[in-house]
C-alpha cells in the first residue's frame, strides 16, 4: 500500500546500558510519536475550535470576535437547536435528551433481560451472536436495512406489511415529525442491545452461583433473585454501560445522516448532525464550533467521572 | 412482557434423568423459549430481508414483499453486477481498504509504543499525563473538523487519503493507549526485569517480550479500530473530498440520496459494505468480545 508506518529508531542508538540518557531517548522514541500526533491533530484542534466558538468564524478563520453570541443564538433564537416555547420542547438538543433517556434505558433493560434469559438455555451463544451482529455492521448499512423495514409501501416495508395484516393503514415511520425520533431510537436500540447483552452477561456470570443457589434454597423467587441479587451486583457494569451509551448518543451522526438527513424538516436533528450541517453545507463555522463546544461541555462530566474512576482503580 | 413471564418459576438445577422430567423442565422454560425466539426473529428478519432483496430481480422487488420470495424463488446476481460495475462500488471498496489499513496499523504501532512507555518506563508526571489521555478519549471528532480542514487543505491532505489517515489515527490513540497500557501493566515484572538484566535494550524488551505476550489485547484493539474505520461515514464525509476517493459508506449514502427507492442497488450495496465486518466478526469473535469487555468493564 506504500504507507509510511512510523518505525522506531535503530534500537542500538538508544544506549540501553546507560540509565540517565537512555530513559530520555526511549521516551522520545516510544512516547514521542503519540504525543506529537495527539498535540497536533487532537489537542490543538480542540483549542482552536473552542476559540472559534467565540468568533464569527468566516471560512473557519478568526474574523470577528463575537463573545457569547453564537451560544446565545443557538440557545435562544434557533428553534432547530432547542425550542422551549412548545411542550414538549423540540430541536436537536432536545432530541439528544430523548435519545439519552429512551435509547439508554431500553438498551440496558433489554440487554439485561436477554442476558439473564440466555444463561438458562442451551442456545445461549447463538442468541447472543444474533443479537450482537448489528454491532459489527456500519451505521450506514443499519440505516439502509431499516429504511427498508420502515418503507411506506406495504409491498416493500416489513413493518407496514405486518400492520396491513391487521387492517392498519401504512404508517410513514420516517416521514412523520411526531414518529421519526421514536423510529430512529428503535434502530439505535436494535443496533446496541447486543453490546449491552455481552457486557451484562459477562457481569452476571461473574456472580458466584453459590450465592444464587443459597438464595434459592432459602426460598427466594426468581424475581427476587433478579431484583435483589443480579441487579445490585451488575450495577457497576450498568453504570459504565450507561456512560458508553450516552457518549454514543452525544456523538451520534451516521445513522441520522443516512436515514433522514435530520428530517422531515429538522425534526430528527441531533447535535452531532447540527455541527456538521451548520459548518459544512451551511458555512457557518462560528456556529458549528459553538455546537462542537456544547458537545464537549456535555461530555466533560463524563470525562471527570472516567478520570476519577480510573484514579481510584489504580490506587486499589 | 413482564418480568414474571421472563423469569418463570423456581427451577432447581439438577440434570433431568427421565423423559417426563425433561418434558416438565422444557415446559417450565417455554416462556423463555418463546421470548428468545421472538427476539431472534426481530434481530434477524431485517438483515435477512435485505439479503434476500439483494438477490431479487428489480421487477419482483417492486411487485411483492421479500417475505413472499419463497413462493417464486427467482434470484439473480444482476444487482451486484450493476452496483459493483456502473455504480462504482468496486472502486469504493478499494478506497475503503486503502483508508482502513493504514488507519489501523499506524495507531496500532504508535499506541503500543506509547502504552509501553506509560507502563514500563518511569518518567516524571507519567500518571498525570496518562489521566490526560483518559480524558482525551471523550473528545468528539466534531471538535476537530474545522481546524483540521484548515490544517490539511493548504498542503493537499484533503485530496487523497492523508487527511483521513491522520484524523483517524489521532482520534484512535487515546483509547488504544488506555486499552493497551491496562494490559501491559499486568505482564509479569520479573520477566521484564530479567530481560533488562540480560542486557536487552528498551526496544528489545518491547519487541521480544511485551508485544508477543500482548497479542490478544493488540489484536482486540486492531479489530476494533479496523471495524470502526471501515464503518465510518462522518470522517470520510469531511476529509475525503474527491469523489473517486470515496469509501463504500459515502458512496452508499450517495446512492441513497440519488436513487432513494432503487432497492435492488441499495440492498446489494449495503451487503457489500457488510461483508468484510461480518467476516472479521465471525472469524475473530473471541478477540472482539474480549476487547469489548476490557474496554468498558475494567
Amino acid at each position: 500500500m506504500g504507507v509510511a508506518v512510523p518505525q522506531p529508531a535503530d534500537p542500538t542508538a538508544e544506549g540501553g546500558d546507560k540509565p540517565g540518557g537512555s530513559v530520555r531517548a526511549s521516551l522520545l522514541v516510544f512516547l514521542g510519536p503519540a504525543v506529537l500526533l495527539l498535540l497536533v491533530f487532537l489537542v490543538y484542534p480542540t483549542l482552536y475550535t473552542i476559540a472559534l466558538a467565540f468568533d464569527r468564524g468566516r471560512r473557519g478563520e478568526f474574523t470577528e470576535f463575537v463573545g457569547l453570541r453564537n451560544f446565545e443564538q443557538l440557545l435562544t433564537q434557533d428553534p432547530n437547536f432547542i425550542n422551549f416555547s412548545t411542550f414538549p420542547p423540540s430541536g436537536a438538543l432536545w432530541n439528544n435528551v430523548l435519545w439519552i433517556v429512551f435509547y439508554t434505558s431500553i438498551v440496558i433493560f433489554l440487554g439485561l433481560i436477554i442476558a439473564v434469559m440466555a444463561t438458562r438455555v442451551r442456545y445461549e451463544s447463538i442468541i447472543k451472536t444474533v443479537v450482537f451482529l448489528p454491532m459489527a455492521i456500519a451505521a450506514t448499512a443499519l440505516a439502509v436495512i431499516w429504511i427498508f423495514v420502515y418503507a411506506p409501501s406495504s409491498k416493500i416495508g416489513l413493518l407496514n406489511a405486518i400492520l396491513g395484516q391487521f387492517g392498519v393503514a401504512p404508517v410513514s415511520w420516517l416521514g412523520d415529525p411526531g414518529l421519526v425520533n421514536a423510529s430512529l431510537i428503535a434502530v439505535g436500540v436494535w443496533g446496541s442491545v447486543g453490546f449491552a447483552t455481552v457486557i451484562l452477561s459477562a457481569a452476571i456470570k461473574s456472580i458466584s452461583s453459590e450465592i444464587i443457589e443459597a438464595a434459592r434454597v432459602d426460598g427466594a423467587s426468581e424475581i427476587h433473585i433478579f431484583r435483589r441479587i443480579i441487579v445490585p451486583m451488575v450495577s457497576l457494569p450498568i453504570s459504565v454501560l450507561a456512560i458508553t451509551l450516552i457518549v454514543n448518543v452525544i456523538k451520534l451522526f451516521d445513522l441520522i445522516f443516512v436515514m433522514t438527513r435530520g428530517g422531515p424538516g429538522t425534526a430528527s436533528r441531533v447535535i452531532g448532525f447540527t455541527m456538521y450541517q451548520e459548518s459544512f453545507p451551511g458555512g457557518q463555522f462560528g456556529k458549528g464550533a459553538a455546537v462542537a463546544v456544547i458537545m464537549l461541555i456535555i461530555l466533560i462530566p463524563i470525562m471527570i467521572f472516567n478520570v476519577r474512576r480510573f484514579r481510584t482503580e489504580s490506587v486499589t | 412482557m413482564t418480568q414474571a413471564e421472563a423469569i418463570p418459576g423456581p427451577a432447581v438445577q439438577h440434570s433431568p434423568t427421565t423423559l417426563a422430567e425433561r418434558i416438565v423442565r422444557f415446559a417450565n422454560r417455554t416462556p423463555i423459549h418463546i421470548v428468545l425466539g421472538l427476539i431472534g426473529v426481530v434481530w434477524l428478519a431485517p438483515t435477512v430481508g435485505l439479503l434476500v432483496t439483494s438477490f431479487r430481480p428489480r421487477s419482483d422487488i417492486q411487485a411483492t414483499g421479500w417475505w413472499e420470495t419463497f413462493a417464486t424463488l427467482r434470484f439473480t446476481s444482476e444487482n451486484y453486477e450493476q452496483v459493483l460495475g456502473s455504480q462504482g462500488l468496486v472502486g469504493a471498496f478499494v478506497n475503503t481498504v486503502i483508508i482502513s489499513v493504514p488507519s489501523t496499523l499506524i495507531p496500532l504501532t504508535v499506541a503500543s509504543m506509547a502504552a509501553f512507555a506509560f507502563s514500563w518506563i518511569k518518567f516524571p508526571l507519567r500518571d498525570s499525563l496518562f489521566l490526560l489521555v483518559v480524558a482525551l478519549m471523550m473528545v468528539p471528532v466534531q471538535v476537530a473538523f474545522i481546524p483540521l480542514l484548515k490544517l490539511f487543505a493548504p498542503v493537499g491532505l484533503t485530496q487523497g487519503f492523508g487527511g483521513v489517515w491522520l484524523a483517524h489515527t489521532a482520534f484512535a490513540l487515546p483509547f488504544g493507549i488506555f486499552l493497551l497500557r491496562n494490559f501491559f501493566i499486568t505482564l509479569p515484572r520479573d520477566l521484564i526485569e530479567a530481560a533488562r538484566i540480560d542486557g536487552a535494550s528498551t526496544f528489545g524488551v518491547f519487541r521480544t517480550i511485551v508485544v508477543p505476550l500482548s497479542v490478544p489485547a493488540i489484536a482486540a484493539y486492531g479489530i476494533f479500530q479496523f471495524l470502526w474505520v471501515w464503518n465510518d461515514l462522518l470522517m470520510a464525509l469531511v476529509f475525503v473530498q474527491t469523489g473517486t476517493d470515496w469509501p463504500l459508506t459515502r458512496q452508499i449514502a450517495n446512492l441513497l440520496s440519488q436513487y432513494g427507492t432503487e432497492w435492488h442497488l441499495l440492498a446489494a450495496g449495503a451487503f457489500i459494505l457488510m461483508i468484510v465486518p461480518l467476516a472479521v466478526f465471525f472469524s475473530l469473535q473471541r478477540f472482539f468480545v474480549q476487547g469489548l469487555l476490557a474496554g468498558s468493564v475494567k
